[in-house]
């Protein structure tokens, strides 16, 4: 069914940490290796050894370049898969009901087995998370892992998304944002996680920290930590260095 | 948007072809025998052929059926039901005018309602995307029914009733440009919504995600040049319903004129669609920093 359920038991999504992540693309590589071997069809390459390779990937990362006049550019890295909205708009365009939000987590996940692949979701996506593979005909999209989270045939400590497991900056985190204590609302509540686009309404999910300011380089006072520590030495030591001083100065 | 061939011919030709099934399921005109036979065969010949160029796009056509199945929140569901209610409705009520020589009227009325309804939800699955702001406003499903019925009235000779919609057609074509040129900055989106970070100022992007391209750039953030659009607006307004008017109500009616009249405003209607998606801006695009210059 393409209708959205009017209130799922949990919400699981991500809170990406866009102070910390850095670009590293670590996510986008295990997310397309895990999915590409797992649930669906696997995410396949074109011209993968010419000159213009391109494939489906579930999670990208752009980057981004932020300035305010007169201050120094900052540098942000911006992840970006499938929000998980909940009033997910890529759902009730689908004319077939192989795309669907789950009703016991409010995962959006489509059944490939219903999917004509005709890339209505995508256009109905503000957020660009969907994308037909090119070899399947099918559309793919971040599944949340859900065949990691609930897998009881690997280590606990591997039940969470491989993005999540994989970050080496500790820029994902997953959890579910129905409960107020979660790591997730906790994260998102303390450091004010950010809706995209929250013009268009489709309450996704998934929420982004925001990035720090960066420190102002055009007043160096400011910035210079290592200058008390750098303070010249007192002319007459004393003590030990001050019997080693003069012990050396005689040669 | 992506300008495919096979979306714009799917809605340029079952568009005419269901505008052309509903003025003859209301009895305009009145037809019977070889006439109606070959009216009924030009319409389902590009309703139907219009469906059939849809199917190209899919992925997996060979699942289509499943299509049928979500029209209680899909309008591309209810696209799918009503343009096989129509046809299936018009088709029986066709038999009658050629083989039987009986006219059903409430069954053409029907067939007649099924068909330009179709034509709408057609125009309702652009006219719903919050993702595209030049086409979610409610000039989109007003054009497209227009289209159809302009169209389907030059198709079913009706001379005077089609010059004057197909001038009315360009007044609205006219208007959506004009307004839609405006929609997405009024819908508010941009690369700082996008990415939340207009608290540090102006956003730009620096790297895209890969080297290369990838679907979403290839279907939705496609680029037209301003210059090249001004162009084709020119030509489609003026052939879509100024020319094939001028046709019809200045020159004396006959065949020639009426070939002429409907090859003009095919013309315009391509040049429209074509139009239609490629002057359109999908969202994704500001994650990709492409907007459209100027
Ligand atoms: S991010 Fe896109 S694909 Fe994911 S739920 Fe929201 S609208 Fe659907
Ligand atoms: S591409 Fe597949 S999942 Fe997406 S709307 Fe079409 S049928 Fe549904
Ligand atoms: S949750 Fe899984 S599918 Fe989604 S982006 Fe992360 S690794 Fe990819």
């Amino acid at each position: 069914m393409t209708t959205l359920p009017q209130n799922t038991g949990k919400k699981l999504g991500l809170v990406i940490d866009l102070d910390t992540c850095v670009g590293c693309h670590a996510c986008v590589i295990s997310c397309k290796e895990w999915n590409t071997s797992n649930y669906g069809a696997p995410l396949s390459d074109m011209d993968a050894y010419g000159e213009s390779p391109e494939g489906t990937f579930l999670n990208r990362v752009h980057t981004f370049e932020a300035k305010l006049a007169d201050k120094p550019a900052q540098i942000v890295h911006f992840p970006k898969s499938c929000l998980h909205c909940e009033d997910a708009p890529c759902v009730t365009v689908c004319p077939t009901g192989a795309s669907y939000k789950r009703v016991e987590d409010g995962i959006v996940l489509v059944n490939e087995d219903n999917c004509i692949g005709c890339g209505l979701c995508a256009w109905a996506c503000p957020y660009g998370a969907r994308e037909m593979d090119a070899a399947a005909g099918v559309m793919k999209k971040c599944t949340l892992c859900v065949d990691r989270i609930y897998n009881e045939n690997i280590p606990e400590k591997d039940r969470e998304p491989a993005c999540v497991r994989s970050c080496p900056a500790g820029a994902r985190h997953f959890g579910d944002f129905a409960d107020p204590d979660s790591n997730v609302s906790l994260l998102s509540a303390a450091r004010d996680g950010l809706e995209l686009m929250p013009e268009l309404g489709t309450r996704p999910v998934n929420r982004y920290l925001p990035p720090r300011l960066k420190d102002d380089i055009t007043d160096s006072s400011s910035i210079d930590i290592l200058a008390p520590l750098l303070d010249p030495m007192p002319e007459t030591a004393s003590g030990f260095l001050g019997w080693l001083d003069k012990a050396l100065e005689k040669f | 948007m992506h300008p495919a061939p096979s979306v714009i011919i799917f809605t340029a030709l079952s568009g005419l072809g269901f505008g052309l099934l509903t003025w003859l399921g209301f009895g305009f005109p009145e037809v019977s025998g070889a006439t109606a036979f070959a009216m009924f065969f030009v319409a389902f010949a590009l309703a139907a052929g219009g469906l059939l160029a849809s199917t190209f796009h899919l992925g997996n056509p060979q699942r289509a059926l499943k299509a049928f199945s979500q029209w209680r929140s899909s309008w591309l569901s209810r696209e799918a039901v009503l343009a096989v209610a129509s046809l299936g409705v018009m088709g029986l009520y066709a038999i009658g005018l050629i083989f039987l020589n009986s006219t059903w009227q409430l069954l053409g009325g029907i067939g007649g309602a099924l068909s330009i309804t179709t034509v709408f939800s057609t125009s309702m699955i652009y006219a719903q995307m919050k993702t595209v702001p030049r086409w979610r406003m409610p000039l989109t499903p007003v054009l497209f029914l227009t289209y159809a019925l302009g169209g389907g009235a030059l198709l079913a000779g009706q001379v005077l009733t089609a010059s004057l919609l197909l001038l009315a057609l360009s007044v609205l074509q006219l208007i959506s440009w004009k307004l839609g040129d405006r929609r997405f900055a009024q819908a508010g989106s941009t690369i700082e919504t996008a990415t939340g970070l207009g608290f540090l100022g102006r956003v730009r992007l620096l790297e895209k995600p890969h080297s290369g391209s990838n679907y979403l750039m290839r279907e939705m953030v496609h680029v037209v040049g301003r210059k090249h659009a001004l162009k084709l607006r020119g030509i489609a307004l003026l052939t879509l319903g100024i020319i094939p008017a001028a046709l019809l109500l200045v020159l004396p009616f006959n065949h020639i004129i009426a070939v002429a009249a409907v090859a003009s405003h095919l013309l315009g209607l391509f040049a429209a669609r074509w139009l239609f998606f490629a002057e359109a801006e999908h969202v994704v695009g500001l994650y990709y920093d492409q907007r459209r210059v100027g």
